[in-house]
C-alpha cells in the first residue's frame, strides 16, 4: 500500500482550474519531487494535500485512509506534516519555542492539566523541551535556540521551520521550495538533510524548482503543466522527456506540450 | 539545582504578590483612609474580568465585547436565585430534598417574614454553567471567522442581556437587584458587604486574584500557551502543526467568560447587589480599553492598570469625563504602546532573570 | 385600523429605519474594503449629522444646516483617517479595531459635553408632526419619503460614483487589490480617506433626515452601529450594495417583531438576526462561501 495516493484531484479558483486530473502515489521511504514551470499548480496541489484548500473533485489517501477535505490539523495528527513556501514561524516567539510548538500533537495536558500544574505536566514540559532541542541540533541550529525567531536570517528560519516539522515525528513530509533563498552551501546541507531525514525513515514529497537538487536527489519526479501532469518518472527519464523540456524551452516540440491541454 | 531554583521562582510570584496586597492594606490603613479598601475590592474584581479578557485578546487576537454581559449573566444569576423567594414551592416533595443538599435554604427575609432561596454556593454553580454554555453558543460560530465577528457578536450579545435585564421586573428593571444575601465560603471567609468584613474581604479578593493570575500564568508557560500564541502568531502555520486552532479559541473565550462570571458573582454578593449598568456595553468597551493599555498579553501591566484605573474611576475621581478616559486611554495605548506600557519593563526583567538562572543566554 | 393598512404601517416603518440601516451598513463596506477594519465608530457619525445640524439650525435656513453639517462631519471623517490610520499602518487590524471602538466612546463622551443629554430633533422638512401622506392605503408622514427619497438618491449616487467615475474605480481597485492598484499609480492613502469620508458624510445625511422622526441624541450611534453591522453582514460584507438589502431586511424584521415581542424588546430582533446570521450564513446572502474577509483557517 502507498504512503500517499492521489487520485483525479481538481481544484479551481472562480474561472481559473489551478489543478485538474492530477493522479500519483508516493511509497513509503521514497523521496519524491514535483516541478514545472511557475503557475503550475504546485503549491496549489500542495494546499489541497495538507488541508488548507479543499479539492473540488478526487481522493486523496494517506495510509490508506482518505484524508482529502480535511482541517490541516486533523492531517498533521495523522503524520503529515509540511513547510511553506515563506517560512511561516510564530515570529513574536523563540526559536526553540517554534519547535516546542511542533511537539503539539505528541503531547497531551490540555487547558486545566497546564493551568494547575497537574503532575506529569512537568515532566511532559521537559521532554517535549528536549526533543526540541534535539531536532534543532538535527539541522544544526542549537545555539540559535534562544533567540527570536524573528531575529535570524532567511536561510535559518528556513531550517527551524524544517525542524519545527521534524518535531512533530511525521511519516510524510511536505516541503515547499526547501531551497528557495539558499545559497549553494546551504543547499548541499539542505541536500544531506534531506538523506538524513529519508534514512530515519520519513517520506518525503517535495515541490522544487532547483533542477540539480531535484535530480541528485529524487528517486521519481512529477511535472506539472498549467495544473496537469504531464511527466512522471525517475529524474533521468524526465530530464529526457521532450514535452518536459518544451515546456521549461518552448520551440519546436511546442505543439507536443499544446497537444496535453484540452 | 535548576529545579529547585526554577520552584523557587515559581513560588515567588504568589508570594511577591501577597507582599504587595498586605502592603497596600497597610499604606492604606496608614492613611486612615479604610474606606479605600471597599473600592480596592471591587477594582481588584474587575481587574479579573480584565485578565481573562487578556487571554482572550492577547493570546487568541480576537476582540471580546461581552465581558460586561458575563460579568453581568454570573452576578445577576446569583442575585435572582439567591433573593427570589420559592416559597411558593416550600411544600413540594423536591424542596426538601434540594433543602437537604443545601441547595435551597430558608431565611429571614428583608422586609420580615421567611424567604425561601437557594444558597450562594448553589447559584454559583448555576451562573457558572449558565455563563458557560451562553459563552459557547456564540463563541462557536464567530470563532471560526474573523476577528470582527467576535467583536460584534459580543456586542450584540451584551445589549440583549442589557436591553432583556432592563426590561424585565424578575431582574428588578433599571434598578437591579438589591438585598443579595452574604455568602459564605467556609469557616471565617465570608463575602458580605458589612464593614467589621472589609478587610476579610478585601484579601479575599486579593487572594482570587492571585489565584487566576497563577492559573494564567501557568497556562501560559506551556504548551497551551505556545498554542495559543502560536494561534495569534500565524493561525494557518499552527493548524499545519496540528493544533486544533478553533477548538482553543472556543475554550479559552469559555474561560474568559467563566473567569468574568466568577468576578460577577464574587462581586454580587460582596456589594449586596448588581445593576443593568454591569451589563451595559461602556463596561465591556472600558475592559477591552483596560486590557489593550496594559498590553493585552501582558498580564502584569493587565492587572496593575486595571485595579489602579478603575479604584480611581470607582473613587469618582474622574469626574463627568469617566467614560471619556476609558476611551480616551485606549487610543492612547493602542496609539504609542500597543504592547503596553510594562513591555520594556517585562523585558529588562526578564533579562535580569535569565542572567541569573546561569548567564547562558541574553534575554529577548 | 384594519389588518393590511397596519401591515402598511410596520412596512413603512420597517423601510424607513432599514433604510438608515443600509445607510450605516454601506459606510461599513467602504471603510471595510478600503482598510480590511471595521469601523466601530460608524454610528457616531448620524449621531453628530444630526447635533451639528440641530445647532447650526439657530443660524442657518435648514438646507444649508444639513448642508453644512454633512461637510463638516465629511471632514472629521476623513480627519479621523489622516492621524489615526495613516500614521498607523504598522498596526495590525486588531488594533486599528480597537482605536475605532476607542473613538467610538470619546465622540460619544464629547458630544454630552458638548451638547448635552437632552434629546433633539431637526424639524419636519415638509409639514409637522401630525402632517400626513395617504400612501397605498397607508397614513404616513412626508418625512418618510424624505427618508427613502434621500437613501435611495445617496445610493444611486454612489453606485453612479462607485462606477463610472475615477475616484470612483479607484477605490473599489484598491479593496480588490491594493498593491496592484497603487502600481497603477493610484494613490490608496487618498482612497481610504475618501472611503472614511464619503462613509461619514453619507452616515450625517441620514442622521439629518431621520432626526424629525427618531430624535437626536448623543447615544444613538451604538445601536445604530450593532444594527449596520447587522445589516452589512447580512448583505454580505464587502458589498456595498448588498447593504441596502441588508439594510431594508433588517429594517422590515425589526418593523414586524413587534407584533410578537413587547416594544422594548424590538431592538432585540436586530441583534438576534445579527447572531442568526453569524450562525448560520455568515458570508450574507450575496456574499460567497469561500470569501475573503470571512474564515480565518
Amino acid at each position: 500500500m502507498n504512503l500517499l495516493e492521489v487520485k483525479g484531484v481538481r481544484r479551481s479558483f472562480g474561472g481559473l482550474v489551478a489543478v485538474d486530473q492530477v493522479s500519483f502515489e508516493v511509497s513509503a521511504g521514497q523521496i519524491k519531487a514535483i516541478i514545472g514551470p511557475n503557475g503550475a499548480g504546485k503549491t496549489t496541489l500542495f494546499n489541497v494535500i495538507s488541508g488548507v484548500l479543499k479539492p473540488d473533485a478526487g481522493e486523496i489517501r494517506f495510509k490508506g485512509r482518505p484524508i482529502h477535505g480535511l482541517r490541516p490539523y486533523r492531517i498533521a495528527r495523522s503524520g503529515v506534516s509540511r513547510t511553506f513556501q515563506n517560512p511561516s514561524l510564530f515570529l513574536q516567539m523563540s526559536v526553540l519555542e517554534n519547535v516546542m510548538v511542533g511537539r503539539h500533537r505528541l503531547s497531551r495536558y490540555e487547558f486545566g492539566g497546564c493551568g494547575l500544574r497537574w503532575p506529569g505536566q512537568a515532566r511532559e514540559e521537559r521532554a517535549i523541551e528536549e526533543a526540541a532541542r534535539g531536532q534543532l541540533e538535527r539541522v544544526g541550529l542549537a545555539d540559535c535556540a534562544m533567540r527570536s525567531a524573528g531575529s535570524l536570517a532567511f536561510g535559518q528560519r528556513r531550517m527551524v521551520e524544517l525542524a519545527r516539522a521534524l518535531a512533530t515525528e511525521p511519516e510524510l513530509l511536505l516541503l515547499d521550495e526547501p531551497a528557495s533563498g539558499l545559497n549553494t552551501r546551504e543547499k548541499d546541507d539542505l541536500g544531506d538533510l534531506m538523506l538524513r531525514i529519508r534514512g530515519d525513515g520519513i517520506t518525503l514529497l517535495l515541490v522544487e524548482h532547483d533542477m540539480s537538487l531535484v535530480m541528485s536527489l529524487a528517486d521519481e519526479v512529477l511535472v506539472l503543466h498549467n495544473g496537469m501532469p504531464i511527466a512522471s518518472g525517475t529524474p533521468a527519464e524526465v530530464q529526457n522527456d521532450p514535452k518536459v523540456i518544451s515546456i521549461y524551452l518552448g520551440g519546436e516540440f511546442q505543439h507536443v506540450a499544446a497537444g496535453q491541454e484540452s | 539545582m535548576l529545579r529547585l531554583r526554577t520552584q523557587l521562582q515559581r513560588g515567588l510570584m504568589p508570594v511577591g504578590l501577597g507582599l504587595v496586597a498586605v502592603l497596600l492594606h497597610l499604606l492604606i490603613r496608614s492613611l486612615g483612609k479604610e474606606f479605600y479598601l471597599t473600592q480596592l475590592t471591587m477594582a481588584v474584581y474587575y481587574a479579573i474580568v480584565v485578565m481573562g479578557l487578556s487571554l482572550v485578546m492577547g493570546y487568541a487576537g480576537q476582540v471580546s465585547l461581552g465581558q460586561g454581559a458575563f460579568f453581568a449573566m454570573g452576578g445577576y444569576t446569583a442575585a435572582i436565585l439567591t433573593t427570589h423567594d420559592f416559597s411558593a414551592y416550600q411544600t413540594a416533595a423536591w424542596m426538601e430534598t434540594l433543602k437537604g443538599m443545601h441547595i435551597f435554604v430558608s431565611r429571614p427575609g428583608l422586609y420580615g417574614g421567611e424567604v425561601t432561596a437557594m444558597t450562594p454556593w448553589a447559584s454559583f454553580f448555576v451562573a457558572m454553567m449558565l455563563t458557560a454554555g451562553m459563552a459557547f453558543v456564540i463563541g462557536y460560530p464567530s470563532l471560526r471567522l474573523k476577528g470582527h465577528y467576535l467583536a460584534m457578536a459580543t456586542l450584540g450579545f451584551g445589549l440583549i442581556i442589557h436591553k432583556i435585564v432592563v426590561g424585565s421586573s424578575l431582574a428588578g428593571a433599571a434598578d437591579g437587584i438589591n438585598g443579595v444575601p452574604e455568602w459564605n465560603l467556609g469557616g471565617a471567609l465570608t463575602i458580605s458587604g458589612k464593614t467589621p468584613l472589609r478587610v476579610t474581604n478585601y484579601y479575599v479578593a486579593c487572594g482570587l486574584a492571585v489565584v487566576v493570575l497563577i492559573f494564567l500564568r501557568n497556562l501560559i508557560r506551556s504548551r497551551v500557551g505556545r498554542a495559543l500564541q502560536a494561534i495569534h502568531d500565524r493561525e494557518l502555520a499552527a493548524n499545519a502543526m496540528g493544533i486544533p486552532t478553533a477548538a482553543y479559541k472556543l475554550k479559552v473565550f469559555v474561560l474568559s467568560a467563566l473567569l468574568a462570571a466568577v468576578a460577577g458573582v464574587f462581586f454580587t454578593h460582596y456589594t449586596g447587589g448588581i445593576g443593568p449598568s454591569e451589563a451595559g456595553a461602556l463596561k465591556s468597551v472600558r475592559y477591552v480599553a483596560l486590557c489593550a493599555a496594559g498590553g493585552m498579553a501582558n498580564l502584569w501591566g493587565v492587572t496593575i492598570l486595571s485595579v489602579l484605573v478603575n479604584f480611581m474611576s470607582l473613587r469618582g475621581w474622574f469626574g463627568s469625563y469617566d467614560h471619556a478616559v476609558f476611551g480616551l486611554l485606549l487610543i492612547a495605548m493602542i496609539t504609542w504602546c500597543p504592547q503596553g506600557p510594562l513591555k520594556p519593563v517585562g523585558r529588562w526583567i526578564r533579562r535580569w532573570s535569565s542572567r541569573r538562572a546561569g548567564g547562558e543566554e541574553l534575554g529577548r | 385600523m384594519d389588518n393590511t393598512s397596519l401591515a402598511l404601517q410596520y412596512f413603512f416603518s420597517g423601510l424607513t429605519k432599514g433604510g438608515i440601516y443600509a445607510v450605516v451598513a454601506i459606510g461599513f463596506n467602504l471603510i471595510y474594503s478600503a482598510t480590511g477594519v471595521l469601523n466601530f465608530a460608524q454610528g457616531e457619525f448620524v449621531m453628530l449629522g444630526g447635533m451639528l445640524a440641530v445647532s447650526l439650525l439657530a443660524f442657518m435656513p435648514l438646507p444649508v444646516a444639513i448642508a453644512l453639517s454633512v461637510l463638516i462631519v465629511t471632514l472629521v471623517g476623513c480627519s479621523l483617517e489622516v492621524v489615526f490610520f495613516r500614521r498607523l499602518q504598522r498596526h495590525s487590524i486588531l488594533h486599528l479595531m480597537i482605536i475605532t471602538i476607542g473613538l467610538s466612546i470619546v465622540i460619544q463622551e464629547a458630544a454630552l459635553h458638548f451638547w448635552d443629554e437632552k434629546v433633539r430633533s431637526l424639524p419636519y422638512f415638509t409639514g409637522n408632526e401630525i402632517s400626513s401622506v395617504r400612501v397605498a392605503g397607508a397614513a404616513i408622514s412626508p418625512q418618510v419619503l424624505w427618508v427613502l427619497g434621500t437613501v435611495v438618491v445617496s445610493v444611486a449616487l454612489l453606485h453612479l460614483f462607485l462606477k463610472c467615475t475615477l475616484y470612483g474605480r479607484g477605490m473599489r481597485a484598491c479593496s480588490s487589490n491594493p498593491e496592484a492598484a497603487m502600481l497603477a499609480g493610484i494613490n490608496i492613502s487618498n482612497m481610504r480617506t475618501m472611503a472614511f469620508g464619503l462613509s461619514a458624510g453619507l452616515g450625517a445625511l441620514a442622521g439629518c433626515v431621520i432626526s424629525p422622526i427618531t430624535m437626536t441624541h448623543y447615544e444613538m450611534g451604538a445601536p445604530l452601529a450593532i444594527k449596520g453591522f447587522a445589516a452589512a453582514i447580512l448583505g454580505g460584507l464587502g458589498n456595498p450594495m448588498a447593504a441596502v438589502i441588508g439594510g431594508l431586511m433588517v429594517g422590515l424584521l425589526e418593523a414586524f417583531s413587534v407584533k410578537v415581542l413587547p416594544a422594548a424588546y424590538n431592538d432585540v430582533a436586530a441583534f438576534a438576526i445579527l447572531l442568526l446570521v453569524l450562525f448560520v450564513r455568515p458570508h450574507g446572502l450575496l456574499g460567497s462561501p469561500a470569501g475573503e474577509g470571512v474564515r480565518e483557517c
